[in-house]
This record gives structure tokens, sequence and C-alpha cells, in this order.
């Protein structure tokens, strides 16, 4: 690596703002990997507009950390010069597509249900955000958010009501994902500030809501839901799975190799 | 694409016409075609087919299926007849000059 790691301060509403924009960031990335193999072409560039959808969110959040940081450095900095441990997204977000590029769509889609249903919980909330950038941001996010809810809800009924296999293949979806679930709901001392800044909520005020959407699209789908899982991943700490550095080798070559690289 | 075996679904979802109204007050206009399994997923996919780039304000999808085409074979007969009468163009006529913007 011929490119200096950064880090970001600790202050909460850094971190607050970066689980976020972390989340959007690396979800984006793995949805980009279905760039060019979707199943069909049409879907093909449904889910990479979600991922541009995300880029713009992140990108706009990490702005604003940028300036609340204080360290004069930039989005694409925050993006591609950070280590592993720096990164704050729910380790939900980094999970391979599946077993195999490009990945299950299954998996691809109910992850996508699952997110979008928080994310536009959480946009929702921070339309009324105390820092107007982020206000600002979240306003024209929730209108992205509700569209991938929606899509991505269809794709759920569509293939947990279908056939014998995109039912099985559903259900192992589920399972797989439900553990990780757990971490969009837990909170610490970095939500307790934010929710006395009025930055935003606390990460754990969403789970009403949260649940009851994911409850009525599970059972249009018939799908039954998992048993509750007592692991709780935390990579909002900047602990991650395996498959993080792998996934952050592969995103952060090319200003690693180009320092400043552009296009 | 890829993992295309046997069930290959591009192969099996009907075919969509698409027309999109670039803004108010325009008509729609067609712009293409899509595959889809039902009317709402063709909608859908018809917004990030086909209005990426804010081509539109509005979207229609019509079956492929229900579109009545001329036959290309009558092409001659239906037609070629038009083309010597020119006098169905509105163009012998003078225009007063306070009709600027015909």
């Amino acid at each position: 690596m011929s490119q200096q790691s950064i880090k970001v301060g600790d202050s909460p509403a850094v971190q607050y703002l970066l689980r976020l924009a972390d989340s959007c960031l690396v979800l984006s990335q793995r949805l980009g990997e279905w760039c060019g193999h979707g199943p069909i072409l049409e879907e093909d560039l449904a889910l990479t507009n979600m991922a541009l959808d995300l880029i713009g969110q992140a990108r706009g959040l990490l702005t604003r950390v940028c300036e609340l940081d204080g360290q004069g450095h930039d989005e694409d900095q925050l993006a591609f010069l950070r280590d592993e441990r720096q990164y704050l997204n729910p380790v939900l977000m980094e999970l391979p597509n599946g077993p195999a590029r490009p990945g299950d769509f299954a998996f691809t889609v109910l992850r996508n249900f699952a997110v979008s249903s928080w994310l536009l919980l959480m946009w929702e909330r921070l339309q009324s955000s105390s820092d107007a950038e982020v206000a600002a941001i979240a306003a024209k996010a929730v209108k992205e958010a509700s569209y991938q809810q929606q899509h991505s809800a269809d794709w759920v009924v569509r293939l947990g009501d279908g056939s014998d296999e995109s039912k099985a293949r559903m259900n192992a979806a589920l399972s797989q994902l439900w553990p990780y679930f757990n971490e969009l709901f837990v909170d610490d001392a970095v939500d307790a500030a934010a929710v006395a800044s009025g930055l935003g909520p606390a990460w754990s005020e969403l789970k009403p809501a949260w649940a009851a959407a994911i409850d009525e699209i599970l059972s249009e789908a018939v799908l039954p839901q998992p048993k509750p899982s007592a692991f709780v991943s935390n990579g909002r700490c900047g602990v991650h799975s395996e498959h993080m550095g792998h996934m952050l080798a592969e995103m952060q070559y090319l200003q690693r190799a180009y320092p400043g690289g552009a296009w | 694409m890829s993992d295309n075996k046997t069930n290959a679904p591009s192969a099996e979802w009907p075919l969509w016409e698409v027309f999109v109204r670039s803004k108010a007050g325009l008509d729609h206009k067609h712009c293409g075609s899509l595959h889809a399994a039902d009317p709402k997923m063709a909608i859908q996919l018809a917004r990030d087919v086909y209005t990426r780039r804010q081509e539109g304000v509005s979207v229609w999808v019509v079956p492929s299926s229900q579109i009545v085409a001329s036959d290309p074979g009558e092409k001659a007969m239906l037609f070629d007849p038009m083309e010597d009468k020119v006098y169905r163009h509105p163009s012998f006529y003078q225009l007063p000059e306070s009709v600027n913007h015909m």
C-alpha cells in the first residue's frame, strides 16, 4: 500500500454519522458486485440504481463527517483510506452476497428489504435532525429508500410465496441473515449523545416499526420467522467479520495504488 | 446474463412496451420494451431502466402481445398511395400576418 491510512476523531456526532454513512457505502459496494451479473438485464439496472442511491447518501454524510471531524479530509479519503477497524457499519452490510460471485439473489433482495426498511425509518427521523445538513440529506434519501423498500419487498413476497426452490432459497437466506439484524437496534453512548443533541434517534427506537414492517412482508411471503438469536455483531464499533478486509482490499485498491486518482 | 441454465427468466417473462411522458402536458412516447413477470414489476423496472436520467414524470406499460401492428407485407398498399397527394398538406394557404407561430 503506497498510501497512508487516515483516522477520524471519536466525537459522538462523527461516530453516529459514520455508522450510517458506512452502512450505505458498504452495502453499495456489495450491490455493485452485481453489476453486469443480474438475473435479468432489468433487475441488474435496478440493483445498481440502488447502489448509486446508497453512494449518494454516503457521500452526503461523509462530507458532513469531514466537516465535523475538522481534520481537512474529504469524502473520498474517508471512503477509501481508512483501515478496517475504522469502518463503523453493522456487519450485516458487509456480508458477501453469497458463497460465490456475484451472489445469491434471494439473500441479496432479503438484505435489501431489511436494510431499506431500516434506512427508511432512519431517514424519516433524520429529517428533523438538529443538524440542518443531515436533515437535507435525509429529505432526499427518504424518497429513494421508499422506492427501494417497495421494490425489494415485492421480491421477498414473490420469491417467498413462489416456487419450491425460491421458497427454500428465501428461507435459507432468512436464517443466515436473521442473527445480524440484532445489531441494527443496539444502543450505546454514541446514540445517547445523538438523542441529547437532537442529531438523530437512538437506533433501538426504530425497532418496533421495523419489526412491524418485517412481520407484514414475511407473513405475506409465507416465510416463517426464525427464533430470536442472542448473537449481536459489533461492526458499528469497528469489529468486523472476516469478509470486511477482503471487500476493502478490492474497494480501496485504486485509491491506494493511485493516490488521488480521479476521472 | 449469468446463471442461465434451464429456466432462463428472460425467456419466460412476457414482454412489455414502455411509454414515458417527459413532462406534464406532453404525450407519452414509446421508448422501448422490457421483460417483467407482471404489471407491477413492469412499472418498477420501466422506472429503473428508462427514467434513470430524469427522462420522465409518468410511465405506461402495455403488454407487447396486446399491440396490433400493421403487416409489413402490406406496406405498399397501405402507405404508398399517399406519396403524390401533396394537397393533403396545409401548404397552399396564405397565412394572415397576425398568425406568427404556426
